[in-house]
């Protein structure tokens, strides 16, 4: 490792604020466009599992004459 | 050859091998960032003249790298659905466009962070500057786009004349800093004659580039999985696919 305490590390001779928060955002910013589809995705097949189940439902109801 | 081409226009097909490639390709492009971020946040020398703030490099050139890389595959993705109204072309293109933003607004963020401690300013009008802005404009406008329509084929072809016509912009990103004097440095990695880094820093760099382009593959991926799912909800492969999600 380059520095020799973790306080060196966080303050990198003064320039600490600007490269951790430059880092900081940028890992939030690839989290946030990785999680999006993921949870687009599962909210689609949950939706659509619902709307199906519901379908099947209607359909035995009908079938006993309800 | 040609079998391959038609199996890349058929929906199910492409949305499980797109499901195949990212299950390695994901845990690849984590491990990949971890390490790049690490080693040049930690484990490289500073800068002789610029001290540690150029450590923000390792995600700067990357994100700025790929955010222009990405809008080839934009613009390529709207020429093919535009010429061939290839239907999963127009999915590619439409999956491109938030993740070009994301990289965009990336590479502008850390550029401005980088330049308080180096020029002395967050922001000046300089051409290379300037130019990645319009780069972010042209990404947010075909996400837009896609919005403002309700027909969506024609918002398809709204959008990949957008980024067609959002091409020129692109040689003058990469010429910026040769055709008008500039506050930003030139390039440091030449494909042809030596760099002018170290390699000692050239390394972490490269790493971080190829981590940078797996993120974008692996979000491309999944926008186009998504997407897919959502056009095709009422087929009969999506319907059992979200059967078989719920138990």
């Amino acid at each position: 490792m380059y520095f020799d305490s973790v306080e060196a590390a966080l303050s990198m001779a003064g320039h600490g604020g600007y490269v951790w928060s430059a880092y900081a955002i940028s890992l939030l910013v690839v989290a946030l466009i990785l999680l999006a589809p993921r949870r687009r995705q599962r909210k689609l097949l949950r939706r659509l599992a619902g709307e199906q189940k519901r379908r099947q439902q209607g359909h035995t109801a009908m079938e006993e004459g309800i | 050859m040609w079998s391959f081409f038609h199996k890349l226009g058929s929906p199910p097909w492409l949305y499980r091998i797109a499901g195949t490639i990212l299950r390695w390709l994901l845990p690849i492009t984590l491990v990949a960032l971890c390490v790049g971020m690490t080693w040049g946040l930690l484990y490289t020398a500073p800068d002789f003249r610029q001290g540690n703030s150029y450590r923000i490099i390792y995600i700067h050139v990357p994100a700025a790298v790929v955010a222009l890389a990405g809008y080839y595959v934009m613009a390529l993705a709207g020429a093919v659905s535009l010429i061939w109204k290839m239907k999963m072309a127009d999915v590619a293109m439409k999956a491109c466009a938030p993740i070009g933003a994301a990289l965009t607004f990336i590479a502008l963020v850390t550029g401005a962070i980088w330049g308080k401690p180096t020029w002395g300013t967050w922001w000046v009008w300089d051409a290379r500057i300037t130019s990645m802005l319009i780069l972010l404009f042209l990404y947010l406008g075909v996400v837009a786009l896609y919005e403002a329509y309700d027909n969506k084929e024609a918002a398809g072809k709204a959008c990949a004349v957008l980024s067609l016509v959002g091409m020129v912009n692109i040689p003058i990103i990469y010429k910026s800093v040769d055709w008008w004097y500039s506050l930003h440095q030139p390039a440091s990695i030449k494909f042809t004659g030596d760099s002018t880094i170290d390699p000692s820093m050239l390394y972490p760099l490269l790493l971080m580039i190829a981590a940078f382009y797996a993120v974008f593959t692996c979000c491309l991926l999944m926008n186009m999985r998504a997407e897919i799912l959502e056009r095709e909800a009422r087929t009969n492969w999506v319907k059992k696919l979200a059967l078989e999600y719920r138990t």
